[in-house]
Order: C-alpha cells, then sequence, then structure tokens
C-alpha cells in the first residue's frame, strides 16, 4: 500500500508490473461457463488437435473462485442472465471476460421474447469472439487479444476502492 | 425486513412442488430433516444449464424437481415469424450435437408438407450425413459419460473420432459444426469423391478405435460397479413415460423409427435394432457402442450403393434453382426472388413427420395456412421428454449417481427448452 | 387398420366427433373436448387397437372468434406401427380441459408446456407450473397476440 503511493509510476514499479503480466497472461485459467452450442466449440479448443493448454488455460476450473477468465459460450436467456452475473460478482479480482460466439455479443440470431441483445447489457465485456460458432482457432485468437490487454495494465489499476468501512468502535 | 405473510408468498411455487410430493420414503428420527440441494444451472456436469433440486436424507436421494427455460430462445415462435428455407439454420441449434440430423428432419417434414419428393442421390446423401451424426453425438454422449464417472482418457480419444467426422463435414458442407446443409427437394452441396475418400478411410481405423476405448471401460470393475444397476426403468414404465431412442431400447423394447415408419430409404439397408434388457445405465452405455458400429455398416452399404444423378428435384415454385442459373436465366431468377421473399406457399393442412435422431425420436408437427409462414411449428424434442424421467430414475440412489444417470441419458438443453 | 379405428371410435363415441380428415396418408379426429379422457382410455385398451404410446401433445391458436385454441394429440401403436391425432376445440372464455396424466404419464410436462405457453388450463393435473418461463411471467407467449420481441420490462435485467 505504502509502496505504489509513494513511488509511483517508476523504472522499478513498472519492471514488477511487466513481471506480474507476464505471469498472469501464461496462466489464465478460464471459467467455462458453457451454456449452449459454443461450449461445445470450446471442449473441442481444449481437446489434443486445438490444444488450448499451450497458452496456460489447461484447467478449465469450473469454480469461479479459482479462475480469473469467464468465457460466457452460448445464448444468455433472461432467465440465465440473473446466474452470470451472479458468477461474474463471484470472481475475485483481476477478471476478465470473452464473449464467444455472436448470441453472446449481440443476441446472435435469436430476435425473440426470451434472448437478452448481448451479455454487455449487464456485463462488462473486454474481447468478442465473432462465428456462429467460432471456430477454435478464433477462440484462441481471442485469447491471445486477452493476453495482450493483460501485458498493458498494471498492479495498481486492480485495487478495490469499494472496500466495505471497517466498524467503527469507540467514536 | 419483508413480514412473515411476505415471505410467505414469495415462495416459490418450484420449492413446494417438491417438498410436497408424496415420495414413500419416510423418515425415522425427528431430528434428522431432509436438505434441499441446488444442483444449479451452472454445473461441470448437468449437460448444460439445467437445474435440479433434490431432497435429501443424508445421501440418498428423497426426490428431485428439474427446471428447464435457462436456454429457452423461443423457436416457436421465431417459425411463426420465418420462411421455412430460413428455419433451416435455426435446426441445427436444437441438438447442437448432431446438427445434420436436425436438418434431414425438418426438410423431410417440410417435403411432406408440400408433397415433393427429393432424388435418390439425395436421399443416399442424407442418410450418410445422418448415420455420420449420429456416430459423432454418440462420440460425445460415451465420453461425457465416461468423464462423469472418472474416465478422463475416454474423452479425449472420443473427441478425436469427433474431428475426424468434423473434417468430413467441412470439406462436404462448408461449416464443421452447425451446417445448415440440407434444403427442401434435396441438398445444397454434391458429394464429392474426395468426401468419399476421406470417409473409407475413417471407417477403416474406425472399428479398431472403438474397440481401443471399449477396452478401457467394458471389463472396468470401477466402472461397472457405478453403473449397473442403476437408473433402472421397466419396459412398460418407460413407454409410459414416452421414452424413446437408446433410452427405451435399453429397456428391451424394440422401436425405432427407421423402421417402424421408414423415411429415406432405411428400407433396402441392413442393419439390426440393438436392444438390451436390463434398462440401466450400462445396458444404455451398451446401445450406444452397438449403434456406433451398426451406422458403420450403414456408412459402408451407402457408400457402395449411392446413385449418380441431380441433388435437387425440379420444381420451380418449392425449390432453390442453382445461383449459376439464377445469374443468367430469367425465370430462376424471378422463381429465386418469390421463394425467397414470399416462401414455398405449401398447402393448407398439417402433417407430423418424424426421424431417428441419436437422442430419441425428433418430430415437428406442422401446420401451414397455404402462406409461405407455417401457421404452428411444434418441435417434439426427445430430450424433453427424457428429463421428466429424471426423478424416476434417480429416487432411492446417492448424490453421486446423479451425475452419472444424466450422462447415461444423455439429455441435450438446446432441444429440451427450444 | 385406419378404417378399423375409424369404425371403432365411431360405434362408440358418434355423437362426441365432429369431423374426420385424411390428408397426406394421416388421419384425424376432431371431438368434443368433454370426452378426451374416455376416448383416450379406450383407445390405449382396446385390444386390437393398442395405441399405447403419446407422441406429442400441444396446442395450437387458431385466432378465430369461436374455438379460439385446439388441443392436439399424436398417439401412436406399438404393434400396428400406426399413428392417429386428435384434437379438441377449446373456447376463449372457457380455457379447461382434462389432464390426460392418468392415462399417459408422459402428458405431465407438455401439458405444463402447453398451459406456459398458451394459458390453457388442464383440470386435475398434479403440478400445473409455468416450465419454459419464470414462475412471475404474466404473459402467455405462443399466442397470436403476443409480439415476437416480447414486452419489454416483463422480466427485469441485472445492472452492469
Amino acid at each position: 500500500m505504502g509502496l505504489e503511493s509513494a513511488f509511483g509510476e517508476g523504472f522499478i514499479t513498472t519492471q514488477i508490473d511487466a513481471l506480474i503480466s507476464w505471469a498472469r497472461k501464461n496462466s489464465l485459467w478460464p471459467m467455462p461457463l458453457g451454456i449452449s452450442c459454443c461450449a461445445i466449440e470450446m471442449m473441442a479448443a481444449a481437446d489434443p488437435r486445438f490444444d488450448i493448454s499451450r497458452f496456460g488455460s489447461e484447467v478449465m476450473r469450473f469454480s469461479p473462485r479459482q479462475s480469473d477468465l469467464m468465457i460466457v459460450a452460448g445464448t444468455v436467456t433472461y432467465k440465465m442472465a440473473k446466474v452470470v452475473r451472479k458468477i461474474y460478482d463471484q470472481m475475485p479480482d483481476p477478471k476478465w471476460v470473452i464473449a464467444m460466439g455472436a448470441c453472446a455479443s449481440s443476441g446472435g440470431m435469436f430476435r425473440s421474447y426470451s434472448v437478452v441483445q448481448g451479455i454487455d447489457l449487464f456485463v462488462p465485456v473486454d474481447v468478442y469472439a465473432a462465428g456462429c460458432p467460432p471456430r477454435p482457432e478464433n477462440l484462441l485468437a481471442a485469447l491471445m487479444e486477452i493476453q495482450k490487454k493483460v501485458d498493458k495494465s498494471s498492479v495498481l489499476q486492480f485495487q478495490n476502492n469499494t472496500m466495505i468501512e471497517p466498524p467503527v468502535v469507540n467514536k | 425486513m419483508k413480514t412473515t405473510s411476505e415471505q410467505q408468498t414469495q415462495k416459490s411455487k418450484i420449492l413446494e412442488s417438491l417438498l410436497l410430493k408424496n415420495t414413500g420414503f419416510y423418515i425415522d428420527d425427528a431430528l434428522e430433516s431432509g436438505m434441499v440441494l441446488n444442483i444449479g444451472p451452472q454445473h461441470p456436469a448437468t449437460h448444460g444449464v439445467l437445474r435440479l433440486l433434490v431432497q435429501l436424507d443424508g445421501e440418498t436421494v428423497i426426490g428431485c424437481v428439474p427446471e428447464l427455460g435457462y436456454l429457452h430462445r423461443g423457436y416457436e415462435k421465431i417459425a411463426e415469424n420465418s420462411t421455412y428455407h430460413e428455419f433451416i439454420t435455426h435446426t441445427d441449434r436444437l441438438d447442437y450435437l448432431a446438427p445434420l440430423s436436425n436438418n434431414t428432419a425438418f426438410t423431410l417434414a417440410v417435403e411432406k408438407l408440400a408433397g415433393i419428393e427429393c432424388t435418390p442421390r439425395a436421399k443416399y446423401i442424407r442418410m450418410l450425413i445422418s448415420e455420420m451424426a449420429r456416430i459423432a453425438s454418440h462420440m460425445v454422449a460415451i465420453g461425457t459419460m465416461a468423464m462423469d464417472v472418472g474416465a478422463l482418457t475416454v474423452l479425449l480419444w472420443a473427441f478425436r473420432e469427433r474431428e475426424k467426422l468434423q473434417d468430413i463435414m467441412d470439406v462436404l458442407t462448408g461449416a464443421r459444426f452447425t451446417t445448415s446443409y440440407t434444403r427442401i427437394g434435396g441438398v445444397a452441396n454434391d458429394w464429392t469423391s474426395q468426401c468419399s475418400s476421406m470417409l473409407k478411410k475413417f471407417l477403416e481405423e474406425f472399428d479398431h478405435n472403438l474397440d481401443e476405448m471399449e477396452k478401457l471401460l467394458n471389463t472396468n470393475k470401477i466402472f461397472i460397479q457405478r453403473t449397473e444397476n442403476l437408473g433402472v426403468i421397466s419396459a412398460e414404465k418407460a413407454i409410459d413415460m414416452g421414452l424413446t431412442g437408446p433410452n427405451l431400447r435399453a429397456s428391451g423394447v424394440e422401436y425405432d423409427v427407421r423402421r417402424a415408419i421408414p423415411y429415406l430409404d432405411y428400407d433396402n439397408i441392413d442393419f439390426n435394432i440393438i436392444t438390451y434388457k436390463e434398462g440401466d445405465a450400462l445396458a444404455r452405455y451398451f446401445v450406444r457402442c452397438d449403434e456406433m458400429r451398426e451406422s458403420a455398416k450403414i456408412l459402408k452399404q451407402c457408400l457402395d450403393k449411392i446413385p449418380q444423378g441431380p441433388i435437387n428435384t425440379h420444381d420451380p415454385k418449392k425449390v432453390l434453382p442453382r445461383k449459376a442459373d439464377v445469374y443468367t436465366k430469367m425465370e430462376d431468377l424471378i422463381n429465386d426472388f418469390m421463394i425467397i421473399n414470399f416462401g414455398i406457399n405449401p398447402p393448407v393442412g398439417e402433417i407430423y413427420s418424424s426421424v431417428e435422431n441419436p437422442k430419441g425420436e425428433l418430430g415437428f408437427y406442422l401446420v401451414s395456412d397455404g402462406s409461405g409462414h407455417p401457421w404452428r411449428c411444434k418441435i417434439r424434442s426427445p430430450s424433453m421428454v427424457t428429463i421428466q424421467s429424471l426423478p424416476l430414475l434417480i429416487q432411492g440412489h446417492m448424490v453421486s449417481d446423479i451425475v452419472a444417470v444424466i450422462g447415461s441419458i444423455d439429455p441435450v438443453m438446446g432441444e429440451a427448452d427450444k | 387398420m385406419t378404417e378399423l379405428t375409424e369404425k371403432k371410435l365411431k360405434e362408440k363415441f358418434s355423437d362426441f366427433i365432429t369431423e374426420v380428415i385424411y390428408f397426406r396418408n394421416e388421419q384425424t379426429f376432431i371431438v368434443n373436448k368433454s370426452q378426451i379422457l374416455n376416448i383416450l382410455t379406450f383407445l390405449r385398451d382396446d385390444p386390437e387397437l393398442l395405441f399405447n404410446f403419446l407422441i406429442d401433445l400441444c396446442g395450437v391458436d387458431r385466432a378465430k372468434r369461436n374455438d379460439r385454441f385446439e388441443v392436439v394429440y399424436r398417439l401412436f401403436s406399438l404393434k400396428n406401427k400406426q399413428s392417429l391425432r386428435i384434437k379438441c376445440r377449446i373456447d376463449e372464455n372457457d380455457l379447461n380441459i382434462d389432464s390426460v396424466t392418468g392415462v399417459f404419464g408422459t402428458a405431465d410436462w407438455h401439458e405444463r408446456e402447453t398451459y406456459d405457453m398458451f394459458g390453457i388450463n388442464f383440470i386435475n393435473h398434479p403440478d400445473l407450473r409455468r416450465l419454459y418461463m419464470p414462475e412471475d411471467y404474466q404473459y402467455y407467449p405462443l399466442r397470436k397476440d403476443f409480439p415476437l420481441l416480447g414486452i419489454p420490462g416483463s422480466i427485469p435485467l441485472p445492472k452492469k
């Protein structure tokens, strides 16, 4: 806490940033929120042909508390939107979101009464992967874009500024 | 703070229906009350977004209420607002493990309604793609069932076989997954010699690879103990609950739509209907393995028998003409414009047509009022009916058996939720 | 086989059968909704007909002033490999019809889906609540007066 506020953007902190970003981007653990057809292409991205583990994402953690990348794959309906938001809230910082497929990016081919027209209406999205479903190589390209984004980020921007005030005992 | 009366009205109906169901089990100890466990929509082993509320006594399941609707995309309403050709792309996403099979089912239904029939070559191409879709879907079913039970290697080997089939689909249709390949009156592209050679190469290695996968599971004591006598359903109860497909045939009932109400050219192909008597999860696994071998047999026969000829029938008002003709000839341009914008206008009436999907019997009930849009399109999805019988199958078993049972009945939520 | 079915149904329930339609080799009976339980039980238990498999149950909105809705049952006989369709017309003012869950166990969720999409009430159904839409949804989506894009604001969305 004291180090960042005292030194600011200096030589040491940017080198530490680069080291931490290098470690983070090569070990992104995805949390696959596989809802419909795109989930099958996500599983195909994890099979021996389009290996996703060479990018460090070997463990597909199905627990939000242990992951830092959420891949929303599939059509999100109004009934499911609450669940997606809850899982996003349960992930610890730093976290990134890939909207995989046309349905997650913008509602896709389903313009009907029960489909949310894009998950960016209630979840902040970092990378959109287009396709219906996107080929596994497309998902890997989206992962590489996230890696570029992680590279440019610094440790300071993920401080949680909305902490709950500790209880005041003797006022 | 909510008052108690507000809390009462907020208590959801699904919990009420779970706790009030008469199950036949009773709890002897007054201190030990049942616990309600929520196996939520997001779960690694529920094959999609299925929510199960399970009432437990210790670790035994007393009652279960499934909740659907997390993937309800409104297909039937979309069908009422689009032409018959436009809906073919939507049918891909129903049972998204075997998209080619759904395309065939829908175009067969529309052709029955419109009164046209596809060419012999198109019939054999459709049979080839249906059987390829069946092998691909059963691969995923066996792979995920084995993964849920604990055998992870089988999933990776199954996906390797599936990738070979998806390469063939890529060459034939242009897309490896959601293909939208069949058209009303035939198919979109022709079956080439490159596809034939790729398929022959696949079939040469297929039996050996399937043997390798079965060697890991068939005599494996852990797999057998985890799936034997699990989720048993008798033949009468299965017929009463409306099960179809491999789930019904594993209980001993010989009902296969390809033999009961023959479609395409299945009368002239020689294959057996696989049935087992026990009706438990292990029998359902065996039925799927043997069905894959039968599909390989059908593929070999179709490759030998496929006739030469055109792939689309000639019916200017209903069948889309070739793109090369649309750009050069006047009548084809006008017919193309009329069909795309106003639809095919079948006669007034209603039909029901079904095929043998890998998951069961997929049926389309189409009501037409003479215009280019269907008046009502009801999709009879097999997965919805199988999930309906899930509470019966898991009653009395442990919590960890729920996952094995779901894997063995193989539901797909895209189809169950429509 | 289809003639045998028509003969047997007509001799037992002749006043309640309104119409018989043949189209593309399929047989359809339009019957009065008050006798639907008896008709289906008879078709299931008759030793020659044996229609013991209920394949599908759905509703149709005909968008006419009288008899707006229709409930369609599709039966199949495993022994004779014969199928049959039975339709009942329901008026908008009296949306009640008997539930057939006692005859066929599979009708349970099909009737729930019909209730969810059209609002048709099934009497004596063990557990009639919505299947696809959220529990407190107030509209019936597949009716012809409900727009495809839905009513904005009918299901709330979480905040960003």
